[in-house]
């Protein structure tokens, strides 16, 4: 899932300073379940931004909360677009998706990040998210045994370890495991040590932040002449 | 009225509470500005919950709960000093002084700890003064009627 962690109040407030009326928008997907937008924590920071605005000698102004069941899908917005008529403004709790999402939809709408989009990655232990995937568009953990060297290891090395790896940490942080070590132990596991001792081939990185936007059609699941609404 | 801060207790039902009664039961003196909210536990309570009783005004916040390790349901007072914990960052963040919100642990039988703690948390917030956020104070108090008439009634199992 897409990991965010929220802004801080005061930030928040200070993007808001030139509006009257605010709604605050969360996500009911990946934001929900990272404990960083969804309906609690959106309630938690309305309430805090109230607060916040009262003390600054702007009480005046409105701030509400809703959230929607997913911020990235232009179906579920359709749920959100006639309240948001009543409001000059809207503050996002979903990933950068759902941000964008909400500004595309509402085009004369100035629309705000209420989180800071941190990652793809996964719960390891109650309250801590780890970060698995860099969605860099050419998926190789079949090589390293199913474990993604460019975001396990701090150097995002393909023919690792580096000479920093001690006691299957890494040199970067004491704390941090070293991926390479990682990567060794479950390949030694599986019987496949073999596959290490190939040279890894460079990455290819034109799949990844490179030449703008990345995009995945479907031809066969395409409906001609129906785009995204207006 | 006006001068007197208004405090808000949620108290365990298991501890805090019962202590609450104690106090009573032995004529114990304690400031009366507390308002006392019943939880089931201290682990029910919600970092949303503290944050609604500072935006009705209420001037502190008490969450007691017992004793490390004697928790009726194991951890559920574990968890609230975490989200207590949380609530004052927040406060922070907002502008509120974060001493107006503490978290005491007491077992049923202290009855005069209860006391010393509503106390102690009146001093202190008489020297902090009204929070700014306060209404009137008898808003203050219907606020604070209102919420602890919703906690029984969720408590009573008549919550839609």
């Amino acid at each position: 899932m897409i990991v965010a962690d929220r802004k801080s109040v005061p930030e928040i407030r200070d993007m808001i300073q030139d509006h009257q009326r605010v709604l605050l928008v969360g996500c009911g997907t990946c934001v929900t379940v990272c404990l960083a937008g969804g309906e609690r924590e959106v309630g938690i920071l309305g309430s805090a931004l109230r607060m916040s605005l009262k003390l600054a000698g702007r009480g005046d102004v409105v701030v509400d909360e809703c959230t929607i069941e997913r911020q990235c899908e232009d179906a579920f917005i359709d749920l959100l677009a006639q309240r948001a008529g009543d409001y000059d403004a809207v503050v996002s709790f979903g990933c950068g998706a759902g941000v964008q999402a909400l500004a595309e939809r509402f085009p004369n709408m100035p629309v705000y990040p209420g989180l800071n989009t941190q990652f793809i990655g996964i719960l390891e232990a109650q309250g801590v998210w780890t970060e698995k995937c860099a969605a860099c568009g050419q998926c190789r953990l079949g090589e390293f045994a199913g474990i993604c060297p460019i975001t396990r290891c701090a150097k995002h090395l393909f023919n690792g370890p580096c000479g920093g790896s001690r006691d299957g940490k890494c040199e970067v942080n004491e704390d941090l495991e070293c991926g390479w070590q990682l990567i060794y132990d479950r390949a030694k596991a599986l019987g496949i040590l073999e596959k290490l001792e190939a040279i890894a081939a460079p990455h290819d990185w034109s799949t990844g932040l490179d030449g703008g936007p990345r995009k995945v059609v479907r031809e066969d699941q395409c409906i001609a002449g129906l785009g995204p609404k207006a | 009225m006006d001068k007197q801060p208004v405090i808000l207790a949620f108290c365990c039902h298991y501890c805090a509470y019962a202590a609450a009664d104690l106090a009573g039961s032995m004529r114990l003196q304690y400031p009366d500005n507390v308002r006392v909210l019943r939880l089931p536990c201290t682990g029910k309570i919600e970092v949303n919950y503290i944050l609604a009783a500072f935006e009705r005004g209420v001037d502190g916040v008490i969450v007691a709960g017992c004793l490390e390790g004697g928790c009726h349901f194991l951890e559920g007072n574990l968890r609230a000093r975490k989200r207590v914990e949380r609530a004052q960052q927040l406060l922070t963040e907002i502008g509120l002084e974060p001493e107006r919100l503490e978290m005491f642990n007491l077992s049923s039988a202290e009855g005069a700890r209860f006391a010393e703690i509503v106390t102690q948390m009146s001093r202190r917030l008489a020297q902090l003064g009204p929070s700014p956020l306060r209404p009137d104070p008898e808003t203050v108090e219907q606020h604070v009627q209102q919420m602890t008439q919703q906690a029984e009634a969720a408590l009573a199992g008549d919550a839609k």
